[in-house]
């Protein structure tokens, strides 16, 4: 693991722009717990103060020190992601492996539900739900509701590897030595489908972030934790742009491209790896001396 | 026939899947959270201080209410009549502009929202595949390398933070273009020139930030296609045969990689349609982004029901015409 990771580093301009820009926001995340003042507290430092030396992000009209609520909201940011991926790609995988492995019916029922998720607009749903349960809404609760919402798309990648593995002589073996279904496709197919899945947790990151934001936007999000999304839901509430208050927006925004770019960008090389052709084609660039 | 029986029927059997799940969803989620809508409402009127009211008035209150939700009687009955007055397009009368149809609200600002999709979705799917066929059939040259990077740096930005830059940049530091509405103050919609400049003045924002991304989306994943493509033995052959290369691109390479992204335009579309509303909301466009922002801060139950189950039929049958159209380009299916 550690040495794919020094590999891909040096020889992927992709990676290590992804990678550096991912673990500098994990420090200023990590930096949030040494933060000297607590995110949800208002008028703990002057108002408005442009960057200054003591305020290094300067300070926003509910007086909080923007760089310390910043490193609050990369923090509660990542988390959501992760959460949601983390629950996305259970169901995503699970999905994939039993209806790639089963077939038949099953396949047809579970893929017809997959896919419907899939084209049905999300976002119109999502804003229904949490206008409802606007009150009671938490970074916990929103994690759960994105990731009903983010499943399918891993579930048809894991499924078209399945349907591969399936007739290899691997799972006949496991099959005639009487394994059953949840066996074979947990102990057998499972190993082979993690690495996409990976690829595919970074991308369920990504998408849940950004629709958090979103909702945000929309002010459906927990408006009093600080996310990337409530930090610009907040400044456009106190119109920063029109009052002149430029840090105020400017941050998160450029973080919040920071963070996607660096993102994707991570998640397109890994995938790069994964792919074998894309593999080959990198082997052979080395040895014509070329840069990969 | 044989095409109606393997490809049309199908479709449409999942085209019909989509909305029963769809709508079933948008039926069943508010039903399942604890939080009653009549309950949240009532306790928002009485705090706007209808608390004087006596408690028969709250209860005769609490029915009406329910009625208009369409929350009567055991859940099989509430779910039959909500498929019952979907068919007939009645979602009930919207609270915050009551008693207008919410079915009339949505078809006003339906207009704004169809033209810019679907001015959107075309362009930047036309724009962007061609870029990137072309970018990846020459993929070693440098300027093929930039645009990637290009466009692997605006694709995955969200559709409101890209909105916000441009309207930061376009609106508030070089004001070139109006920060907001759907036509200047004054105009009386008409079929006039005038009107329409102006139209496409204010609409013009909303659909470039849209279409940025777009294309970065398109871009890449024709890049990727045509990277695939290239690779095949026939462009080799054509190659070999001395084809020139202008040829080879747009008629053998780009022609094999349009289909999968026909597919894609029909799985995309639903995203496309999540961009335009929250992009709307930003510039105040006035279509259904601009309406269901109303919609969630006046509490209109009715109203945010009513857009998500439209958007979700308007989605599933544009989806179901891409592929529906998919036959004309692709002989393959036509013949099978």
């Amino acid at each position: 693991m550690f040495m794919i990771i020094r590999d891909l580093y040096r020889s992927d301009k992709k990676f290590a722009f992804g990678f550096t820009v991912i673990c500098l926001l994990i420090f200023l995340a990590l930096l949030s717990f040494v933060s000297p003042y607590d995110p949800k507290l208002w008028n703990v430092v002057p108002k408005n103060r442009p960057p200054s030396l003591h305020y290094i992000l300067g300070t926003n009209s509910m007086g909080q020190d923007i760089f310390w609520n910043l490193t609050h909201a990369i923090k509660n940011s990542v988390f959501l992601g992760s959460l949601t991926a983390v629950i996305s790609i259970f169901i995503g995988t699970f999905v994939g492996l039993l209806s790639g492995y089963r077939g038949g019916g099953l396949d047809r029922f579970l893929m017809s539900v997959n896919d419907s998720f899939i084209v049905i607009p999300s976002l119109p749903i999502l804003i229904l739900i949490s206008s409802i349960i606007k009150q009671h809404i938490n970074l916990i609760l929103i994690a759960f509701i994105l990731a009903l919402f983010s499943w399918p798309w891993g579930g048809r990648q894991v499924r078209a590897i399945v349907l591969g593995l399936r007739e290899r002589e691997f799972t006949y073996m496991a099959n005639f030595s009487g394994m059953n279904t949840f066996q074979i496709i947990l102990t057998e197919h499972l190993p082979f489908v993690i690495p996409w899945v990976m690829a595919n947790f970074i991308n369920t990151i990504l998408w849940a972030i950004g629709m958090e934001t979103t909702l945000a936007i929309f002010g459906l999000s927990s408006l009093e934790t600080p996310t990337i999304g409530t930090t610009i839901y907040w400044a456009l509430q106190y119109q920063a742009l029109l009052r002149g208050i430029w840090w105020w927006i400017f941050t998160p925004v450029i973080l919040a491209i920071l963070l996607f770019v660096a993102l994707y960008t991570l998640s397109v090389s890994i995938s790069n790896y994964l792919d074998p052709r894309t593999r080959i084609q990198r082997m052979r660039m080395k040895e014509g001396g070329s840069e990969a | 026939m044989n095409l109606l029986k393997r490809y049309i029927i199908p479709r449409l059997i999942q085209y019909f899947i989509v909305i029963f799940i769809g709508v079933t969803v948008v039926f069943l989620v508010p039903r399942f959270t604890p939080l009653d809508p009549v309950v949240t409402v009532l306790n928002r009127m009485t705090s706007y201080g209808a608390q004087y009211l006596d408690p028969s008035a709250i209860e005769k209150l609490k029915e009406t209410m329910m009625e208009l939700y369409g929350l009567k009687g055991s859940i099989w009955e509430q779910y039959l009549n909500f498929w019952k007055r979907l068919f007939k397009g009645d979602f009930g009368p919207s609270l915050s502009i009551f008693p207008t149809p919410v079915i009339s609200i949505i078809a006003n600002s339906l207009p704004w929202t169809a033209g810019l999709l679907v001015v959107v979705a075309i362009l930047s799917w036309i724009i962007g595949n061609i870029l990137g066929g072309i970018a990846g059939y020459y993929a070693d040259r440098r300027w093929s390398k930039v645009m990637s990077i290009v466009a692997m740096s605006i694709y995955p930005i969200p559709y409101y933070i890209m909105a916000l830059v441009l309207l930061i940049l376009f609106a508030y530091i070089f004001p070139i273009f109006p920060m907001v509405g759907g036509y200047s103050i004054g105009l009386t919609p008409s079929f006039s020139l005038e009107f329409i400049f102006n139209v496409i003045k204010h609409a013009f924002l909303p659909a470039l930030s849209l279409i940025l991304i777009g294309i970065g989306w398109w871009f890449l994943s024709m890049r990727s296609l045509t990277s695939t493509i290239v690779a095949e033995d026939f462009v080799t052959y054509a190659e070999v045969m001395g084809i020139p290369s202008r040829k080879i691109l747009f008629q053998y390479v780009m022609r094999n990689g349009l289909l999968p992204q026909i597919t894609n335009l029909a799985l995309q579309i639903g995203g496309i349609f999540s961009g335009s509303l929250i992009t709307e909301t930003v510039f105040s466009y006035p279509g259904l982004g601009q309406l269901l922002y109303m919609a969630i801060n006046n509490g209109d139950f009715n109203l945010i029901m009513g857009i998500a189950v439209l958007s979700i039929i308007g989605i599933a049958t544009s989806a179901l015409l891409i592929d529906l159209l998919y036959p004309l380009f692709d002989p393959r299916v036509r013949y099978r």
